[in-house]
C-alpha cells in the first residue's frame, strides 16, 4: 500500500501497461518531453523511449483517427486530449470510425485504443476548458465510457481500459489529479461496467461518479447528522453502467438521488433515471431527482463556478426532497 | 530494398477488367433494386486502384474512401464476399452491416472504404505509425478524391506523417468533381502544392496510363521503404458516370461522360495489341472476368440475409446484447 496523488496512479497505470505490453503506444499533445498537461504522463518518455512516446502536433482530429489507423495495425495506442472540451474537434475519428469499425466490418476488426479526456470545472478554466461531455459519448454505439473517482481506480480503471479490445473513453476529472489515496501494491483486476458501493445506506441512493463522488458522501455524512443513512454508488463506468447494482441499491432504500458534475438536462442522470423509472417503478417510494449542473456554460469567475458546480448541500437537499 | 518487381501489363489489364466488370455488374443489380442504398462508381478510373495495388505487398495497408470497390478488389478482396456484402447478405465481408461504402477485408490489409470524405487519411497516418513503431517495413496507403482535400483533417495528416516521417503513400485521384462540383471552385491550390507546403515529395501523373500509375506507385513505394517519410501521388482520372448510381448529371455535359479515348482499359489494350500480345489474352481478361462476376453474383443471390441478433451482438467484443 502506498499513498500516491490520483495523476499518479494513472501515470504508473500507463508505466505498468506499456512494460507488459509492447504494442502498447502512448501520443498526445505535450504528453511525452514536458510529461502532459497536467503531469500525468511525466517520466515515461525516458522510460519507453521516443518511438513508444510522443508529442503530437495540435491535431485533435488527427490524434485520435492515427489512434483508429494504429489500432486496426496492431497497436495499442492511449491518446490524450488535453481537456475534454477539444474532443469536439476529433469527433469523427470517434463516432464515426472508432466506435463503428468493429460493427460495421463484421468483427473483423478490434479496436484497442483509450482516449483520455480531462473534464470538468473547479480550476476556474472558463466555458472551454471545463466541460463534462461524457453523456454525448456514453450515447454512442460502440464506445465504452469510464471515470474514475478514487486513486485505486484510476490505476484499475486505466488498466482495464488499455487491455480493452473495444475503443475506451477514459474521463479524467481534473480537479483530483492532486487527490491522495491508497495504492494497494497489486490491484484486483477491475471488470468496466462494475459500480462500487462508496458507503452503504439504508434511507436514499446518490447514484454518482467521478469527483462528485467525494460530494456525495460529503451529503451522506451531513444527512447522517440528521439520522439520515444515504447509500453512495459510485458507477466508475458510464457506458455499460452497472444497471444491476443501482437497481439493488434502490430495491434497499427505496429512494434515488442521480448526482453529476455534467449538465443536468439530457444527461447521465436522465438515462438512469429513465431506467430505473422503468424497471425499478415497484421499488420507489419517492420522486427520482436529479442534481447536475444548470443549463448553462461553465462560468469563468469564482463565485460564478462555485455556484454553478454541484455541491454537498444541493444533493443533500436533493435527499431530502425524495424522502419528504 | 530495392522496388518490387513490376507487374505484368496483362495482369494489370485483368485487375481493371475485374473492377469494370463488377461495377458495371452492379450498376444493373442496383437499378434492379437488388442493391439496397447506394452507390459510388469508379468507371474510368479502375486505372489508379490497379496500378497502385500491384505496387503494394499484402502486409502493406490501405484505407479507402466511398468510391472504394476497386481498391478493395485490387488489393485482393474476396469477389464474392464483395457481391454478398453490397447484397446486403450474412455472409458478406461485413456480415451485411456496412455494404458498398464500407468494404474492408483485414486478411489483406484493407482497412475499409469510408462514408466519411477525408477520413481515410489520418486512419492510414496511423498504421503507417504502426508498420512504423512495429519496424514491419511496411507502408500504408490511402486512397481519396480531390474533394477529400478540402477538409481539415487532410491538414493535420500531411503534417503528421511528414513531422514523423511515417511510412505512407498519399493517393489522390483528381477526376475533377467533388460530387456536383468542379475541382476548381473547391481548390485554392493544386494537390501538389498542398502535398509539397508539408514537405511531401509529391508527383502528378495521367491516372489513365495503369502503366505510368503502376511505375510511378512502384518508385514511391519504394522511396517509402528505402529513404522514409511519407509520398504523394495526384493521378488525374476521369469520372465516367455519376457521383453516385441515378445521379441525372444535370450539372456536366454528356461529352465529359464519354471520353473514351481516355478509358484506361482502352489504352492498355491499344498497347498491348502494338506490342503484339495475342487478340486472345487481351480478350481473355474480359471473358474471364465476366465469368468470374457471374459466378460471385449467383453466389450473393443465394446469400442468406444478416440476422438482427448476431448485428446486435457485435457491437463490443465478448458482449451480449443489451438494450
Ligand atoms: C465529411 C463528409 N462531407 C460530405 C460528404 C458527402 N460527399 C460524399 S462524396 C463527396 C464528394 C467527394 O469528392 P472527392 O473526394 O473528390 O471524391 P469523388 O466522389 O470525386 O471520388 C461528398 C461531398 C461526406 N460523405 N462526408
Ligand atoms: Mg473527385
Amino acid at each position: 500500500m502506498s499513498e500516491v496523488r490520483f495523476g499518479q496512479a494513472i501515470n504508473r497505470a500507463l508505466a505498468d501497461a506499456m512494460a507488459a505490453d509492447e504494442s502498447v503506444v502512448l501520443f498526445g499533445e505535450d504528453v511525452a518531453a514536458p510529461g502532459g498537461p497536467f503531469g500525468v504522463t511525466r517520466g515515461l518518455l525516458d522510460r519507453f523511449g521516443a518511438e513508444r512516446v510522443r508529442d503530437t502536433p495540435i491535431s485533435e482530429a488527427a490524434i485520435v483517427g492515427a489512434a483508429v489507423g494504429a489500432a486496426m495495425s496492431g497497436l495499442k495506442p492511449v491518446v490524450e486530449i488535453m481537456f475534454m472540451d477539444f474532443v469536439t474537434l476529433s469527433m469523427d475519428a470517434l463516432v464515426n470510425q472508432a466506435a463503428k469499425a468493429r460493427f460495421m466490418f463484421g468483427g473483423q476488426y478490434a479496436l484497442p485504443m483509450v482516449v483520455r479526456l480531462p473534464h470538468g470545472g473547479g480550476i476556474n478554466a472558463g466555458p472551454q476548458h471545463s466541460q463534462c461531455l461524457e453523456a454525448w459519448l456514453a450515447h454512442v454505439p460502440g464506445l465504452k465510457v469510464v471515470c474514475p473517482a478514487t486513486v485505486a481506480d484510476a490505476y484499475a480503471l486505466t488498466r482495464a481500459a488499455i487491455a480493452d479490445p473495444d475503443p475506451v473513453i477514459v474521463v479524467e476529472n481534473k480537479s483530483l489529479y492532486a487527490v491522495k489515496g491508497e495504492l494497494p501494491e497489486s490491484m484486483p483486476n477491475v471488470t468496466i461496467g462494475k459500480a462500487d458501493i462508496a458507503r452503504p445506506g439504508r434511507d436514499a441512493t446518490i447514484v454518482t461518479y467521478g469527483a462528485m463522488r467525494d460530494v456525495s458522501l460529503a451529503a451522506a455524512s451531513a444527512l447522517a447528522k440528521d439520522g439520515i443513512e444515504a447509500e453512495v454508488v459510485d458507477l466508475r463506468s458510464l457506458q455499460p453502467w452497472d444497471e444491476t447494482a443501482v437497481l439493488a441499491s434502490l430495491a434497499r432504500t427505496h429512494r434515488l438521488v442521480i448526482a453529476h458534475e455534467a449538465v443536468e438536462a439530457f444527461g447521465i442522470g436522465a438515462e438512469i433515471a429513465a431506467r430505473m423509472a422503468d424497471i425499478g417503478f415497484d421499488e420507489l417510494d419517492g420522486p427520482i431527482v436529479r442534481v447536475g449542473a444548470p443549463f448553462m456554460p461553465v462560468p469563468f469567475a469564482k463565485e460564478l463556478e462555485a455556484r454553478y458546480r454541484p455541491d454537498a448541500t444541493r444533493i443533500a437537499d436533493a435527499v431530502r426532497r425524495t424522502l419528504a | 530494398m530495392t522496388a518490387a518487381d513490376s507487374v505484368a501489363p496483362l495482369d494489370l489489364l485483368r485487375t481493371m477488367r475485374l473492377i469494370r466488370e463488377a461495377e458495371l455488374r452492379l450498376a444493373q443489380l442496383f437499378a434492379d433494386g437488388e442493391v439496397p442504398g447506394f452507390i459510388h462508381l469508379s468507371v474510368g478510373q479502375e486505372g489508379v486502384a490497379a496500378g497502385v495495388c500491384a505496387a503494394l505487398g499484402p502486409a502493406d495497408t490501405l484505407a479507402s474512401n466511398h468510391r472504394g470497390h476497386g481498391h478493395a478488389l485490387a488489393k485482393g478482396l474476396d469477389l464474392e464476399r464483395f457481391f454478398l456484402e453490397i447484397m446486403g447478405k450474412a455472409e458478406g465481408m461485413c456480415k451485411g452491416r456496412g455494404g458498398s461504402m464500407h468494404v474492408a477485408d483485414a486478411a489483406v490489409g484493407m482497412l475499409g472504404a469510408n462514408g466519411i470524405v477525408g477520413a481515410g487519411l489520418p486512419i492510414a497516418v496511423g498504421s503507417a505509425l504502426a508498420h512504423q513503431v512495429k519496424k514491419s517495413g511496411a507502408v500504408a496507403a490511402v486512397f481519396f478524391g480531390d474533394g477529400a482535400l478540402a477538409e481539415g483533417v487532410m491538414h493535420e495528416s500531411f503534417n503528421l506523417a511528414s513531422i514523423w516521417r511515417l511510412p505512407v503513400l498519399f493517393v489522390c485521384e483528381n477526376n475533377g468533381w467533388s460530387e456536383f462540383s468542379p475541382t476548381a471552385r473547391q481548390l485554392a491550390a493544386t494537390p501538389t502544392a498542398l502535398a509539397e507546403s508539408h514537405k511531401i515529395i509529391a508527383r502528378s501523373i495521367d491516372g489513365n496510363d495503369v502503366i505510368a500509375v503502376h511505375d510511378a506507385a512502384r518508385a514511391l513505394v519504394s522511396e517509402i521503404r528505402s529513404a522514409g517519410g511519407p509520398r504523394f501521388l495526384e493521378c488525374r482520372t476521369t469520372r465516367v458516370r455519376g457521383h453516385f448510381e441515378g445521379d441525372p448529371q444535370k450539372y456536366r455535359d454528356a461529352v465529359d461522360a464519354a471520353r473514351s479515348e481516355d478509358d484506361p482499359i482502352g489504352r492498355l489494350e491499344r498497347r498491348l495489341a502494338a506490342d503484339g500480345v495475342p487478340a486472345a489474352d487481351i480478350k481473355s481478361a474480359e471473358r474471364d472476368a465476366i465469368a468470374r462476376v457471374d459466378a460471385a453474383v449467383a453466389r450473393a443471390r443465394a446469400g442468406a440475409a444478416p440476422t438482427f441478433d448476431a448485428a446486435l451482438r457485435d457491437v463490443y467484443a465478448n458482449t451480449e446484447a443489451r438494450p
